[in-house]
């Protein structure tokens, strides 16, 4: 079935919503009533109709929006997209994995033709019907990693392997939770997660480096992450503090529905196949909450999760401002009444 | 002693003399010098007969060490006037060394980053690299929302010297840069910023 792709801003006017089926399908990520740190890594398969994991790189009524503040970001800022020399290989690795998903996950708004290393490649909601040749860069109006992720909802990264650690050597980031491709890149592992709290001392990283290191192609896997929003802006860089931070000091007990967004991140990590690297999806899905009390098992539990949430990850996230508020406002939608495990609307 | 604990920041283990490189080239900045010169003894004679010192005198402890530097007898030594002047000339003896040179970095942290830097896009591996902080605990600090850095930075919160806005300066260091991330401090309630402290003397 086709996607009625929506027509909306993520700054400005702010007329970002979600259609009531696509609240159904939001990537709720709390299946307990309180908080919990973990590394949650679970492998990436297709999940039921109805729900983002329906495919393996999910499209939905935002992406002709999406793509278009991508281009708004990168306009102002080229530097949000950027790659080490030695990633071409990964570049084509993630061409390719994306037009091969989105054209298998949605054949009716995508479609590409190899024959050989001509390939042909048609995205109907943009408008784009390119033919170029696999490999050879000066084929494409940009560099493959930039050309197919102004095609593709969500953040990208490609971390290269070596010396036993994964380095972020490139990267397409405009729709990031408060951190910057342009310091971070070249960083490994543990030098990109510094500034998180927590989760250091908990030997988080270890593990989740560990496992990753073991990634294996075909076997995709993912995790959630999670944090708010005020106002559906996907670009809450750290280079545009100054532009978004005074947000944070405008919530009120009347505007919380409107403004107080749960922003959640689908992370799937994809072992590449030429180059060895991994590619790091950060897809990004905004709620607001009069659209999150509409589903009664959220409305129930996530107030609960906040109120368990650790000072420093109140902090860390930036909550702290409107937390108290958001909460009470809240609370009107729980009435106590215990709620069903995992993450899905009963 | 630096802050401990800040995972993206590098770890100056001290200046150890490889004695089988074919090539020593030390970079000292200030206080630097004294990372060369309290391990003169390593240094014998084939090494001397290897070496290349470049220094430059800066800072309250770290000027007038050209003399007992001059007297180790390397092959090679230049001062320099500036850190700009000093880069240039680290430039130009890595664009042409051979296989098997071995670069020591010595003084602030600021210094250390930038000729790193230096050294990375002559294809040298970071890892390789032997460093030693001396002398000020001053921060080089990259402006996240201009791009700007700010040398030399004792206080936090302090006025980017590119945009003026007021950076707290954050605990996460690029190598890449040199430098560590500025953020605007007071972003969310504009002339809210607390009082500079002095933290990196």
């Amino acid at each position: 079935m086709a996607i009625a792709f929506k027509q909306e801003t993520f700054r400005d006017d702010f007329s970002y919503r979600n259609s009531p089926e696509n609240i159904r399908r939001f990537p709720f990520p709390f299946d307990r009533d309180e908080y919990m740190y973990s590394v949650n890594m679970e492998p990436h398969v297709k999940g039921q109709k109805g729900t983002v994991f329906e495919s393996l790189i999910d499209v939905d009524e935002h992406y002709i929006a999406e793509m278009h503040d991508r281009a708004l970001v990168l306009k102002e800022d080229p530097l949000r997209y950027q790659a080490l020399p030695h990633m071409m290989t990964a570049q084509w690795d993630t061409l390719e994995l994306l037009m091969e998903e989105q054209a298998a996950g949605y054949p009716e708004h995508f479609t590409l033709i190899r024959n050989g290393d001509q390939w042909r490649w048609i995205n109907r909601p943009l408008g784009i019907d390119d033919t170029f040749t696999f490999g050879d860069r000066a084929t494409l109006p940009y560099e493959p990693l930039e050309y197919i992720t102004r095609q593709a909802q969500g953040d990208f990264c490609i971390v290269d392997q070596r010396d036993g650690n994964l380095w972020m050597d490139a990267g397409m980031v405009t729709t990031q939770a408060d951190w910057s491709l342009d310091f971070d890149i070249g960083m490994n592992f543990m030098e990109w997660h510094g500034p998180v709290p927590l989760a250091h001392q908990m030997g988080v990283f270890e593990r989740a480096l560990k496992f990753l290191l073991n990634l294996q192609q075909g076997k995709p896997t993912r995790r959630f992450n999670w944090t708010m929003t005020i106002n559906p802006r996907l670009d809450t860089s750290p280079e545009n503090y100054p532009k978004w931070g005074p947000d944070r000091a405008t919530v009120t007990p009347e505007n919380v529905g409107d403004k107080v967004h749960l922003r959640v991140e689908v992370q799937t990590l994809w072992r590449l196949p030429r180059s060895n690297a991994i590619l790091f999806v950060i897809r990004c899905y905004l709620m607001n909450m009069n659209e999150l009390v509409t589903v009664p098992k959220w409305a129930r539990r996530f107030p609960r999760v906040l109120r368990t949430l650790p000072p420093e990850l109140i902090d860390y996230k930036g909550l702290t401002r409107y937390r108290e508020t958001t909460m009470d406002w809240l609370s009107k939608y729980d009435d106590g009444a215990p709620t069903s495990p995992g993450t899905f609307p009963d | 002693m630096l802050v401990e604990g800040i995972k993206s920041r590098p770890v100056y283990r001290g200046l150890t003399i490889q004695p089988r490189a074919r090539r020593h080239i030390f970079a000292l900045e200030g206080e630097g010098a004294h990372a060369l010169l309290d391990r003169k003894t390593e240094l014998d004679e084939t090494a001397r007969s290897r070496s290349e010192i470049l220094y430059l005198g800066r800072g309250s402890q770290g000027k007038g060490h050209d003399e007992a530097l001059r007297k180790l007898g390397a092959d090679m030594f230049f001062t320099a006037p500036t850190i700009a002047t000093l880069l240039f000339r680290l430039k130009g003896t890595l664009a042409t060394a051979h296989m098997g040179t071995r670069l020591y970095i010595a003084g602030t942290e600021g210094f250390i980053g930038q000729a790193m830097i230096v050294a990375l896009d002559n294809g040298m591996d970071h890892a390789s690299i032997i460093t030693e902080h001396r002398g000020s605990l001053a921060r080089r600090v990259q402006c996240v929302h201009c791009k700007g850095i700010t040398e030399d930075v004792t206080h936090s919160p302090f006025a980017c010297s590119h945009c003026s806005l007021p950076l707290l300066v954050r605990d996460h260091y690029s190598r890449r840069l040199g430098a560590f991330q500025g953020v605007n401090v007071d972003a969310e309630e504009p002339g809210s910023a607390p009082d500079p402290e002095e933290l990196f003397l």
